[in-house]
Parts: C-alpha cells; structure tokens; sequence
C-alpha cells in the first residue's frame, strides 16, 4: 500500500510539473492567438477579462498584417537570409568541427573552446565596426550584409557543437573506411556525416533560428521596408511612435514562430542529444 | 598472398615509444601472431601496416614495394578490428558490399560475392539486419566476412575473439585457423592470449615494450625462449627461474616431477621440494614451494598430471627431479639465453 501509494504521489508531482512547465511554455502562443484576433475596442479596454473573448473575434488585424504591410516580403527575406546562412554554416562549421575533433589533439579542445569564446562577444560591442566594414564594401541595404555577418555567430556556435557529435563516432569507423578503400575525404562524407546527421540537422535549426530573431544587425544595416526580415520588420513597422499595434505584431509574432515551435518539437530529442553530447562530452 | 617486411620500424607519441626498432618479415601465406602484454606496441605495429599510422622511422615493404607514406586504401590490406567497427548505418548486406562498392566492382558481382562470404561464415540469412541488431559472435563474422570478401593481399585482426565468451573463443579460433588455410592469405593475429597465439600461430613474434624478443614456431618459443621475458610470459604458469651464480635456470613446471628410481641418474638433478602450496584442477595438479638453500630459495611450481596421484601435503617436503635436458640457462645481467639447443 505504501509503496503504490508513494509511486502515485511520485507520477503526480512528476505531472504537476509538467503541467506547469507545459503552461508555462504555451502562455506565449495563446496570448499571440488571442490578441491577433480580438477586435481593438475588445483588446484595450481594461475591464473585459484579458485571457477571453469578449466581443466576437475578427480578421481584421490579419488583413492589415498581410496586405497593408509588408509583412510577406519579410517573412521571404527571414528565409531567404536564413537559408544563406546554414548554407555558409553547413559549409564551414562541418570540416571545422570534425578537423577539431579528430586531428589536432590536444589543440583541438583548446581551439574549440576559443571558437566558442567569440560566440559570448555581443553584437552590441561589434556592430559599430561591423557597420562600417559593411559600408566599405557597399553592402548596407543590402540582404547580402546580414548573409555575411550572421555566420560570425552562428559558425562559432555551431563548430562547437558539431565537434561533440564528431567525437562521439569511434574513430575505428573511419579508420576501417580508409582501409576499405576511402580517402580520409571520402571516408568523411561516406561514414562520418551519415553517423553526424542528427549533429548536422541540429546545427541547421541552430543556424537557422539564430539568424531569424537576431535584432541588432537587422536594424543597423537595414533601413528600408522591403530589405528587412521579420524580427525588425515587425516591431519597427507596426510600432508608431509610441502607439503599439499590437494586434498585427502579435499575428506577426504567431505566423514567423509557428514553424519554428513546430520544427523545435519535432527535432526535440535529438537536439537534447546535441547539447548534452556537446556538453558532457 | 603477399609478404610484408618491416625495416627497423619505430613509433613514438610524445615521450612514449610504443614500436622500437622493429625488425620483422613474413612469410607468403603465413598465420603469424604477434603476441605481448598489454600496451606492448602490438595493436601500433598492426596499424602502421595497414597504413593508418605512419612510423617515425624505418620503411614498410609490401611485395617488394615500399608503402611506408602511402594511405591505406593503395595497400590492398583488410583488418578487423577489436571494436568490429561495423558501419552502424547500414545493413549486412551493405557493410560487407562496402569495400568492393568504393572499389567500383558492379552490381552483380558484389551481389555474388557477399553472399558467398557471408555463407562462407554462416550469416546468410542475417543480410538485412542492422549491427546493433547482432549478437557479438554474429558481429565478428560480418566483420571477418566484410574483411576477405575483397581477397585482400595481407589479413590483419586486431584481438577478434576478445569480445567472445570462452567457448565461443574456442569454436570461433577453429574456424578462424581453418579458413585462413583454405585462402592462404598472409594473416597478421594480435593477441595478448599465449594460448590463442599458442594455438593458432605458424610463428609467434613475443613483444614487450615495444621490441620484439623472439620470432619462432609455437614449439621454438615454448621450448627454448631467446630470454627470461619469453620464459616467463609464455607457459601457464611461467617457467621456473631459480639463480645459480651468474647464472638463471629455467624448467618448465611440467618438467619438475617426483623423484623415484627413473631419476637416480645422470641425467635428472634432483631437489628437496618444500611444498607450500597445492592446487588441485581436476586434470592436474599445481604444486607451489621453494627449492635449495634457505639464503636463495626459489619459489617454484610443479605441474603434476592427473595419472601421478602420490599424496603431496603443504608443509612437508619432497624429493623432485628435472631432466638436465629440460633445463634452460640464462644470463643473469641480460637476461638472453646461453644455450641455444640448436648447436
Ligand atoms: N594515439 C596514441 N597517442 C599516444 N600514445 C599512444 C597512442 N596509441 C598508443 N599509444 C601508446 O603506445 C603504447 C602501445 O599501445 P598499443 O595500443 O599499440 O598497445 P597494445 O599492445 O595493442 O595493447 P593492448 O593489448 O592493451 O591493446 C601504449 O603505451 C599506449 O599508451
Ligand atoms: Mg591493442
């Protein structure tokens, strides 16, 4: 008796918790849904129950959104960027991830770590000097600006946390790969990222979302309404002066995080692979 | 078929020398063992011949052609490994396809091939699994089967029955030993288990630190060890050493019996044997104590067979005789063997 009755305590507490935590995680997305379709009047005034309909909800605030905005041509340019900026990542992170893990031995861990330093140095101390390189070589109002620069942070990151997957394959694998016949290049592309692959969709998420809420590039070295991406877009167009809009901004706000919950949740456990393999080591 | 020659080979990481000066040929066709304690160098030397480590001195020779910087996969070299390292994404059938896919045979052929390999070791019907869908024992052959079914010049297996259990060791060393017979192909066999190397080898190399101390037949390196190390690594338990002067005699527990009537001769030393110790192992019985005079005793072991049944009791002491042709001399400072036997 004692015993099922201490273990129903224990599943209980154990869902108590999660309950909460479940709550806690998806207030966000009810709060973006509620405000995106009440009615203004509904919205701001202070004695209708906030967490409710009050008056019949409306389209209205996602009509403006989309059409009275340029809300689209954000949300193709957040992808566009960001899609520039895995590719790049993919590119560079992956052979400098796995030559860290496998090669250099003693230096390589010494070397991770220093990648993953710049990672901690704020955009706030680097966009000064980063805006005036952009301007030197002409690309200000240009996509091309944040293509570049996002890979400053995300590579670091991303280096980092590939070189824990890599180290987590048995170098034998790779070894036996050569003697069956693989170069060293081969034996990479062939054994070691088919093992990686949880690792290299991981850093694609990574790179991806990093590049998509990053704010203050965004702002320094965009200006013009058609060139800028979803996290500065939004607050900067439908913020007037000091009049917040919010039922656009919260509709905005759904519509680019959506896909990202959705591709976090799916993706969940192996990216709880990635960071504790990256960490524990 | 090939012969592979190593020319004063050394490795060294940092500080450690895990393969010093390393002389060594094989012969085409051969099963040589490379036997040695752990951390001896063995599993080194193995990898600079398969090519993925490189020696900080000294060459490699392949049927005649130095390979000494060449990568593994121009060497024509299969090796399994301790760990199996089977590709843990993909299937039997895929894992064993693997070195004829790189080397581009077609699609017919690696067919045909790997299923004769795969029947060659009985894994037919395991061709759609996925590794960690195995048993060790089945895991060891795909690893065998991915090995030969290219017909590899030189057969290279780093300890491949240490994951086994004890009789699947023993079937899995039998077949083993029979199918390198039937393909004839040169095989490099590490182990750290005397009675595998005893078992399998056509010539055993005895290595500790990183130097070989002998190369020869089982019978060669049992009978006459080049040194003490042979003398006391090989054999279970070791030879008997006791010091005469500058001198170590060495007899095997075997040797060292009961003496009677047989004994009164020329031949046979005889020794009062205080007996300390008896462990009885059904087939055999091992007699532990001391010899000779209380200044330099020796401990030594008798290995008795089951059909000597004399009661022995520890605390009392024995008259035991060893054949003077049994007994080997070794010098005291270098520890090399004075007689050679084959005078
Ligand atoms: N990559 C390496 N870096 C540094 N030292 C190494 C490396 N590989 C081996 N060694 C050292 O070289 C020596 C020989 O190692 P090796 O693996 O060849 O021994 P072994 O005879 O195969 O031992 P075991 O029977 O335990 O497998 C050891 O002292 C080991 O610590
Ligand atoms: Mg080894």
């Amino acid at each position: 008796m004692m015993t099922s009755a201490g273990k129903v305590f224990r599943t209980g507490r154990l869902y108590a918790l999660l309950s909460i935590f479940a709550v806690f995680s998806a207030f966000p997305f009810y709060w973006m849904i509620i405000a995106t379709f009440k009615r203004d009047h509904d919205l701001f005034s202070p004695t209708n129950n906030p967490f409710l309909f009050n008056e019949p909800p409306t389209l209205d605030h996602l009509r403006l959104l989309l059409f009275d905005t340029h809300f689209l041509t954000y949300l193709l340019n957040t992808f566009l960027v960001g899609m520039a900026v895995v590719a790049i990542t993919l590119i560079i992170a992956v052979p400098a991830a796995y030559s860290l893990a496998r090669w250099a031995r003693g230096w390589g861990e010494m070397l991770g770590i220093g990648i993953f330093l710049t990672y901690l140095v704020p955009p706030a101390i680097l966009f000064i000097p980063l805006s005036r390189f952009a301007a030197a070589f002409g690309l200000q109002e240009s996509l091309w600006s944040l293509i570049l620069i996002y890979p400053t942070f995300t590579i670091p990151f991303c280096t980092w946390l590939l070189m824990g997957f890599f180290k987590t394959i048995p170098r034998d694998i790779e070894e036996q790969a050569m003697i069956d016949g693989l170069s060293r290049l081969g034996a990479m592309v062939k054994v070691v990222l088919p093992l990686a692959i949880s690792g290299i969709l991981t850093i694609v998420v990574f790179a991806f979302t990093l590049s998509m809420h990053e704010f203050i590039y965004a702002l320094t070295f965009i200006s013009v309404s058609a060139k800028k991406t979803v996290s500065i877009g939004v607050p900067t167009e439908l913020v007037r002066g000091d009049v917040f809009q919010w039922g656009p901004l919260m509709a905005g706000a759904l519509i680019a995080s959506t896909p990202v919950a959705v591709v976090y949740t799916f993706f969940l456990d192996r990216f709880i692979a990635g960071f504790t393999m990256g960490a524990v080591k | 078929m090939a012969r592979v020659e190593l020319e004063n080979i050394s490795k060294l990481f940092g500080a450690t020398t895990a393969v010093n000066e390393v002389n060594l040929q094989t012969i085409e066709g051969e099963f040589l063992v490379l036997l040695g304690p752990s951390g001896c160098g063995k599993t080194t030397l193995l990898r600079m011949i398969a090519g993925i480590e490189t020696p900080s001195s000294g060459d490699i020779v392949i049927d005649g052609e130095k390979v000494t910087h060449l990568p593994p996969r121009t060497r024509n070299i299969a090796m399994v490994f301790q760990s199996y390292a089977l590709y843990p994404h993909m299937t039997v059938f895929k894992n064993i396809a693997f070195p004829l896919r790189t080397r581009g045979v077609d699609r017919t052929a690696i067919r045909e091939k790997v299923e004769q390999a795969a029947g060659m070791f009985g894994i037919g019907s395991l061709l759609e699994r996925k590794p960690r869908e195995l048993s060790g024992g089945e895991r060891q052959r795909v690893a065998l089967a991915r090995a030969i079914v290219r017909e590899p010049s030189v057969f290279l297996l780093d300890e491949p029955l240490s994951n086994l259990d004890a009789i699947l060791r023993a079937s899995a060393r039998e077949e083993l030993r029979l199918f390198q017979r039937r393909l004839g192909v040169t095989t490099v066999y590490v182990t750290h288990d005397q009675v595998e190397a005893m078992g399998l080898g056509d010539r055993i190399v005895v290595m500790n630190k990183g130097r070989v101390h002998q190369v020869g037949t089982p019978p060669e390196i049992y009978q006459w060890p080049a040194d003490t190390f042979v003398a006391t690594f090989v054999g279970s338990p070791p030879m008997n050493l006791i010091e005469q002067g500058d001198v170590l005699a060495g007899f095997r527990p075997e040797t060292f019996l009961p003496a009677g009537p047989a004994t009164e001769n020329e031949g046979f030393v005889t020794y009062p044997f205080q007996v300390t110790w008896l462990e009885y192992l059904g087939a055999e019985r091992l007699v532990y104590g001391d010899i000779g005079e209380k200044c330099c005793a020796r401990h030594v072991v008798s290995r008795l067979p089951g059909n000597i049944s004399i009661p022995i009791e520890p605390g009392k002491t024995y008259p035991f005789a060893v054949a003077k042709k049994a007994i080997r001399h070794f010098d005291r400072a270098s520890g090399r063997l004075i007689d050679t036997g084959k005078t």
